[in-house]
């Protein structure tokens, strides 16, 4: 990131046909982005896909373990455990991605106001970070929580609300670090407004390291849903989603093993595909990193 | 002397922080869409407008906020956090008191595990960096770094607990003739049942911390006093724990510092999995009756909580880095 700002805005934009060639040499950047793309399509698909409407009660087929129709077994109502997995994957992706984009436009004002202006306003938002931080922030979500209705629209600006503090702190010094750079100086010269300096001169320069904060955000936003899907106060049954439908293997662990393994399964590989892309694209993106 | 001035200094400047903590507390609660009350109200209809009106007056909640607030920080300084919705009506400070001791037991009992185990686990991984071992550790801290604790718990209860039939799932203690036991007994019944919840407790930290401790010690490897301490004919065991892993602790104590909230934030999943009766459990269960002031004082004493834990590392920090404590260095 240091070495992006260094030399002038915009340089990462010169030759992107590098970036992506780096990316593809990554490692952890290909099977993270393998893995995300592979997700996308699933999600999309899943209509198309899944073998069963995911929301099908069959009482004649009731907790039966994987076999040839149903792969991944059925749950206690009979509903086709591998149709509802695909169907989940939609729900997470949703969260993760709406909720890191609150978080990531939260903490991406709050720190460039921090980074740019300095003083009082530097200290007011670093203190309000601060606080912020104290909180466990799964006991403030279910505080919050508690007083909403329990739909997956307010889980998601819940989750984004309370998980902007990282992005803020990182923009904050990325613009203390920018601020004083000569092409600031020289837009100022020019007579560029503080907007015009600020989005559009220094924010494009900090963009590399909001993108590796917001990718490693999402598999954060996709566990804290699980979690408190699981818990019962997140996505409501019968809408299927990973967390919930552990709550179900939960509730038949000693019976039914399959409702317990494969959701959580999903969950951990999808965690493990964005937490990939993101250190990948850390990799890719900061030059001092290579060799 | 210093010291103590130092840790006076530290501990006064957290005070804002701790009135920041209360406001939030209060008013993420109070400006939430629907009034607390409402929902009490709402379930029970015998409830006449003046009864709501009266229940309003009880609760203080006709006041304007700012009264409010200043009534319940007041009571907040005495420990008096008012009464619970419950049936029983109870003291919220007494119900959150008699659930504390087991939840900061668990999180200090997977703290020592996360630096006993993953501090040897990073200084072994950095020492032999890309070595086989370093690359099996890597690939297992991305695992338990994706997956969610109480998949990784539901997993466990199935195998040792089912499958085996070694660890008891659920409680602290053997609910059938736990008291005839001696105390030898009662306390390796309660080990038996703190080992999975203490251990899904620790995964992420274990991951993190042996991450970072690898990270921080490959930096300090680099260093010329690590090319010196080696030149001068020391042997590896003195440069690698007495000179290197030192100083690599240092940034390591503020990130265990910083990962107590995660660490209580845990609670609530482990606890209401494992059924330990915890301050997680007690969230848990307030969320789902809607009490809010046991919410309320729930959510101010763990972030309390988190805040002195936060001192503690500044402490610890300036009793192994003499820099701090004097003065001579500022902090990141």
């Amino acid at each position: 990131m240091e070495v992006l700002g260094r030399s002038g805005k915009k340089q990462g934009k010169k030759r992107p046909f590098s970036f992506f060639l780096s990316l593809l040499t990554n490692p952890l950047a290909l099977s993270g982005s393998i893995i995300v793309i592979f997700l996308f399509v699933v999600a999309i698909l899943a209509p198309v896909i899944a073998p069963y409407n995911p929301q099908a009660i069959d009482t004649y087929h009731i907790l039966e373990p994987p076999s040839r129709l149903h792969w991944f077994g059925t749950d206690s109502l009979g509903r086709d455990c591998l149709s509802r997995l695909i169907y989940g994957s939609r729900i997470s992706l949703l969260v993760g991605f709406v909720a890191v984009g609150i978080a990531t436009a939260v903490g991406t004002v709050l720190g460039a106001l921090a980074g740019f202006y300095g003083k009082w306003v530097d200290t007011i938002v670093m203190r309000f970070v601060d606080i912020m931080l104290c909180f466990p922030s799964i006991f403030l979500i279910m505080a919050v929580i508690a007083f909403l209705e329990p739909s997956i629209w307010n889980i998601m600006a819940v989750i984004g609300l309370t998980s902007w503090m990282g992005v803020a702190r990182l923009v904050r010094a990325e613009f203390l670090s920018l601020r004083k750079r000569d092409f600031v100086l020289a837009a100022r010269i020019s007579g560029a407004s503080n907007m015009r300096i600020v989005f559009n001169e220094i924010l494009p320069n900090a963009v590399a390291p909001i993108i590796v904060s917001a990718t490693l955000g999402v598999g954060g936003a996709i566990l804290t849903e699980s979690a408190l899907s699981f818990l019962g106060i997140g996505v409501q049954p019968p809408t299927p989603s990973w967390g919930n439908m552990l709550t179900e293997g939960k509730d038949n662990l000693e019976i039914a093993w399959w409702l317990s393994v494969y959701p959580g399964l999903a969950i951990l590989i999808t965690v493990l595909g964005y937490n990939l892309l993101g250190e990948g694209l850390r990799d890719a993106l900061d030059p001092r990193k290579k060799g | 002397m210093d010291f103590l001035i130092w840790t006076t200094k530290r501990a006064l400047a957290l005070i804002p922080t701790f009135i920041g903590i209360t406001l939030i507390s209060f008013f993420v609660m109070h400006l939430a869409p629907g009034e607390p009350m409402s929902l009490q109200a709402d379930f029970n209809p015998k409830m006449t407008p003046e009864m709501r009106q009266r229940l309003r007056a009880q609760y203080g909640l006709d006041k304007p906020i700012y009264v409010q607030y200043a009534k319940w920080f007041k009571g907040l300084m005495q420990l008096d956090l008012g009464r619970s919705f419950s049936p029983d009506r109870r003291k919220v400070w007494d119900k959150i008191k008699e659930r504390l001791p087991v939840t900061i037991l668990i999180n200090v009992l997977s703290m020592a595990l996360i630096i006993i185990v993953s501090i040897p686990l990073g200084v072994r991984a950095a020492v032999r960096q890309n070595s086989l071992f370093d690359q099996v550790t890597t690939v297992l801290v991305f695992v338990a770094y994706a997956a969610p604790a109480f998949w990784v718990a539901l997993l466990l209860m199935l195998y040792f607990g089912i499958e085996l039939n070694w660890l008891p799932v659920s409680g602290l203690h053997t609910l059938m003739g736990y008291e005839q036991m001696d105390t030898w007994h009662k306390v390796l019944d309660w080990g038996r049942h703190l080992v999975l919840p203490v251990f899904v407790s620790a995964i992420g930290g274990l991951a993190g911390f042996s991450r970072y401790t690898r990270s921080s010690m490959l930096e300090v490897l680099r260093q010329d006093f690590i090319t010196t301490a080696r030149a001068k004919g020391l042997p590896e065991r003195t440069v690698i724990y007495r000179h290197a892993l030192r100083n690599a602790l240092l940034p390591l104590i503020t990130i265990l510092g910083l990962s107590i909230p995660g660490l209580i934030g845990g609670s609530v999943i482990f606890e209401s999995i494992f059924a330990i009766p915890g301050v997680g459990q007690l969230m848990w269960s307030s969320v789902m009756a809607r009490d809010y002031p046991v919410l309320m004082g729930n959510l101010v004493i763990v972030s309390v909580l988190t805040l002195l834990g936060n001192l503690l590392a500044d402490l610890g920090y300036a009793v192994v880095d003499p820099r701090i404590r004097t003065g001579l260095r500022e902090e990141e």
